[in-house]
């Protein structure tokens, strides 16, 4: 799960477990949720989700709530603790061998399934098999391709052979383990959506599953016998909101204890005391960067000159203030700021319109006519911007990148698309001269899908057409080594490259901004977001607000 | 009567085979793929053999007349097939799922509207131009031209977040399976109140005119006339002479709403957060997953067909002229 696409327009809920999120996290937080309360058990804790799940066999998902959901009833062999270090989870330990070709894990022993059946080794050949079958409708194969061998030395070892190193090698590994016993015959004859583990699912996970109302609700409970732990939180409930507006209202009416805001939310319509006391906010950058992207087979885009330019019009921190309300970080480059992988020394192009108009200038856009906008050859610089409809930060946007542009003699349209005829009719088709759209990206830096020139075929994901050969180096080398050093080093290079290419102009990443009731305690903000010690979570004993649960 | 009605019957299928036909090509000829196969969502590392193999899956790689072929052949057995989202249920179970909420709301809700159109309609048409009418017009109005999500949000903010009478959204209590059996009924029934209020407020309008108007004409015919000069109390004049033959057009309109009831609105059940028809379609429509807005569709013609159907033969049951008209000409 290394590189997450998702358009923002699904919203971005973040996922527990590997997945995890932000990197600076700043609570606003009165200290209440510290302050006194032992631990104790019991209480439901209402989250809300503005989509429905798609199904409970997260492993053939790709929405963000049906991860968010499968994270609780499922385990990996590892994941990602509270500073993005990798630790085990069905896995006791691990070790992977000098080459970066053999990786063994060793097991934990009295893990059950929650019908009580035995977790082994077997369940984890499984999975991958699952997942390599081609009759596995998954999104996530391509993790596995790389494994050339897999030998279950015993019920709780298992040795993993690759032919060459790969980067993400552990990672994979965080994918979540089905189980072998309930899904065997439906994997087999190709019917795994259809396998009642879809609607009522086996896990492993700190919590079992109850009831999924379809469009309504999703309910979970402590497992008691979870090997981290039983959970405190008793009883999870999903409540699936389609509108942001009714969820809003909701949080004020306390009727739900976990939730995103909107920028505005944030800074304007919560800053009220009792909202304040209700409920603890929270602030870190979100795993997604906003760009604006172009037709790099259109000539006017593919000289860097003219991207450059737009890089010196467009005022990133102008964008952030007015559309963001200030709550995201400019973006440099397609990693986020303060991961590992981020490179700060890169070249930057701050707001300088004359700068601007000189690059252009230099690569023969004049304004020979005199009527305002460039032209060359006769031809006026004039295109369209597209982006998805129903995401009013995009337009908006679009709409002061329009404003700048003319201000150096571009002349810019707007065009908003429902979603899949966006991508179907036009990003795939090429038929676009510039995007507005958003990246995710996962916690390891591998994006060669989406940089490498051999992925610009219609259906893979560098549909700006990207190609650069150093680029193109740094990425094979990036994902051929398992040490972090040396990957670094491939990494910060590939940032000088794209930072100077701008084959996209980075904008910015946004904040995400999610709060919690504040008679919840035992949240500890990290770079890996908040969720990813959810099952720490408690409400004191006096404080407990569903005591049926 | 039986010819007449085999021959309406008749006439249907070629009529329901339309409708199979026109709902497939309306929803291929839309842009855009199932949302499985597009970069957005899944795309996280989709090389383009997975794409190319869901394609496969669900038979997209076939020329659009073997898809629409093979669709029909499994629709005339009833098999609406599955939907093309991950949890792969039966079209079928999924509008089985959603149908009874939007069914039970919009009966309420229609019998609520008629409940209140008609005495609204009947009183501002026997004073009409009095205060009440004049009043009860631009109440009826301003509900007609109300935003119904804007006096959904007035409502949740007043009676749900400043009095707290009333839960804001969804069907049930987060605790709900912890109530006694009385008590979850309550529960149940008080999320319903504000979409219902909300979804009638919108809907009284039309009916109440309708009816106004047509008991206007009726009052200003001779039998009513004949009636008051028989002596007639007003009552009886209005309530039994008038207001039988007025609500007949009321009724063909009512009828002909019908399909509508499991149709659902989208907005209020956006809103309200109410897992019904409208969310379903809505959601099948973009993210393209073909099978289940197909199956919605042919449903919910089919249902207005039966119902032009049961109109066409209860109207020749009342009317000779129709049936024998038919048979003059055919």
């Amino acid at each position: 799960m290394n590189l997450r696409v998702r358009d923002l327009f699904f919203l971005l809920a973040f996922l527990p477990g590997l997945s995890g999120c932000g990197v600076k996290v700043e609570g606003k937080d009165d200290g209440q949720s510290r302050k006194s309360g032992s631990p104790a058990y019991g209480d439901t804790f209402i989250e809300a989700s503005i989509g429905d799940i798609q199904g409970l066999i997260p492993n053939i998902t790709s929405d963000s709530a049906s991860h968010e959901v499968g994270g609780l009833i499922y385990d990996g062999l590892v994941k990602r603790d509270k500073d993005l270090n990798i630790v085990g989870s069905l896995a006791e330990s691990w070790q992977l061998s000098r080459d970066c070709l053999t990786l063994t894990f060793k097991l934990r022993k009295n893990v059950q399934w929650h019908d009580g059946r035995p977790f082994t080794a077997e369940d984890v050949r499984f999975t991958y098999e699952t997942m390599l079958d081609p009759k596995t409708p998954t999104a996530y194969r391509e993790d596995f391709l790389a494994v050339t061998r897999l030998a279950v030395l015993d019920p709780h070892t298992l040795r993993i052979g690759y032919a060459k190193p790969y980067a993400q090698a552990l990672e994979t590994w965080g994918m979540y383990m089905l189980p072998k016993h309930l899904l065997a015959s439906y994997v087999h004859e190709g019917r795994l959506r259809e396998a009642p583990q879809n609607r009522r699912p086996i896990g492993t996970g700190a919590y079992r599953f109850v009831e999924w109302k379809s469009g309504e609700r999703v309910v979970l409970v402590a497992n008691p016998e979870h090997f981290e732990g039983r959970p405190y939180l008793s009883r999870v409930v999903y409540r699936i909101i389609p509108s942001q507006a009714t969820i809003f209202l909701e949080l004020k009416a306390k009727g739900v204890d976990f939730a995103g805001l909107t920028a505005i939310q944030y800074t304007r319509q919560t800053t009220y005391r009792a909202f304040e006391k209700a409920y603890v906010k929270y602030q870190y950058p979100s795993n997604a960067y906003t760009y604006l992207g172009f037709n790099l087979k259109d000539p006017r885009f593919a000289d860097r000159r003219v991207r450059q330019a737009f890089a010196h019009a467009i005022n990133k921190q102008e964008l952030i203030d007015g559309v963001l309300l200030g709550l995201g970080r400019e973006a440099t480059g397609p990693y986020k700021p303060e991961t590992w992988a981020y490179n700060p020394d890169v070249p930057r192009f701050p707001y300088d319109p004359d700068r601007a108009r000189r690059l252009l200038a230099e690569a023969g856009w004049k304004d020979a006519d005199g009527d305002g906008i460039l032209d060359k050859g006769g031809q006026p610089f004039a295109f369209t911007i597209l982006t998805n409809q129903g995401n009013e930060e995009r337009k908006k946007v679009a709409e002061i990148i329009q404003q700048r542009l003319r201000e150096i003699g571009v002349a810019v349209e707007i065009r908003t698309l429902e979603w899949a005829s966006l991508i179907k009719e036009f990003i795939k088709k090429r038929r676009f001269e510039a995007i507005i759209l958003g990246w995710g990206i996962g916690l390891d830096p591998d994006q060669y899908e989406v940089w490498h020139s051999s992925k610009a075929g219609p259906d893979e994901l560098n549909h700006i057409s990207y190609a650069n050969p150093e680029a193109d180096r740094l990425l094979e080398l990036g994902r051929a080594s398992c040490v972090r050093e040396q990957r670094k080093k491939h990494y910060d290079r590939l940032q000088e490259v794209l930072a100077e290419d701008q084959p996209v102009i980075f904008l910015y990443f946004r904040d995400a901004l999610p709060v919690v009731s504040s008679r919840v305690r035992g949240i500890e903000p990290s770079p890996n977001g908040i969720s990813y010690n959810f099952i720490r979570w408690y409400v004191p004993k006096e404080r407990q607000r569903y005591t049926a649960g | 009567m039986i010819p007449y009605a085999l021959r309406r019957v008749a006439l249907a299928i070629p009529l329901l085979v339309g409708i199979t036909f026109i709902s497939f090509l309306v929803i291929h000829l839309a842009p855009g793929e199932p949302v499985e196969l597009q970069t957005g969502d899944l795309g996280i590392k989709s090389s383009a053999q997975a794409i190319e193999s869901l394609r496969k899956l669900y038979g997209l790689d076939q020329p659009l007349y073997v898809q629409y072929w093979s669709w029909v052949t499994r629709l005339a057995r009833l098999d609406f097939g599955r939907s093309f989202a991950p949890d792969g249920k039966p079209v079928l179970q999924k509008i089985g799922e959603r149908l009874p909420i939007t069914l039970f709301l919009n009966i309420i809700e229609m019998l609520l509207i008629l409940a209140l159109a008609v005495p609204i309609g009947v009183l501002s048409a026997t004073r009409q131009y009095s205060v009440f009418d004049k009043i009860t017009t631009v109440f009826v109005f301003v509900g007609f031209a109300t935003p119904d999500f804007w006096l959904a949000l007035l409502l949740m903010i007043l009676f749900g977040v400043q009095l707290g009478w009333l839960p804001i959204s969804g069907l049930r209590s987060p605790t709900w399976e912890f109530l006694s059996f009385w008590r979850q009924h309550w529960d149940f029934l008080s999320h319903l109140v504000l979409p219902i209020v909300v979804a009638t407020f919108g809907g009284l309008a039309g009916f109440s005119r309708y009816m106004r108007q047509s008991m206007l004409e009726v009052v200003r015919q001779e039998y009513v006339q004949t009636a008051r000069a028989k002596g007639l109390s007003e009552q009886a004049v209005i309530g039994k002479h008038a207001l039988r033959n007025a609500l007949l057009p009321v009724v063909t309109i009512l009828g002909l709403s019908l399909p509508g009831l499991i149709g659902g609105s989208v907005i209020v059940e956006s809103v309200f957060a109410i897992p019904g028809m409208g969310q379903l379609m809505v959601q099948a429509v973009f993210s393209r997953d073909y099978p289940v807005i197909m199956g919605n569709l042919v449903i919910v013609s089919t249902l207005t067909l039966v119902a032009n159907l049961l109109a066409d033969i209860s109207y020749g049951l009342v009317d000779p002229r129709i049936r024998v008209g038919r048979r003059g000409r055919s």
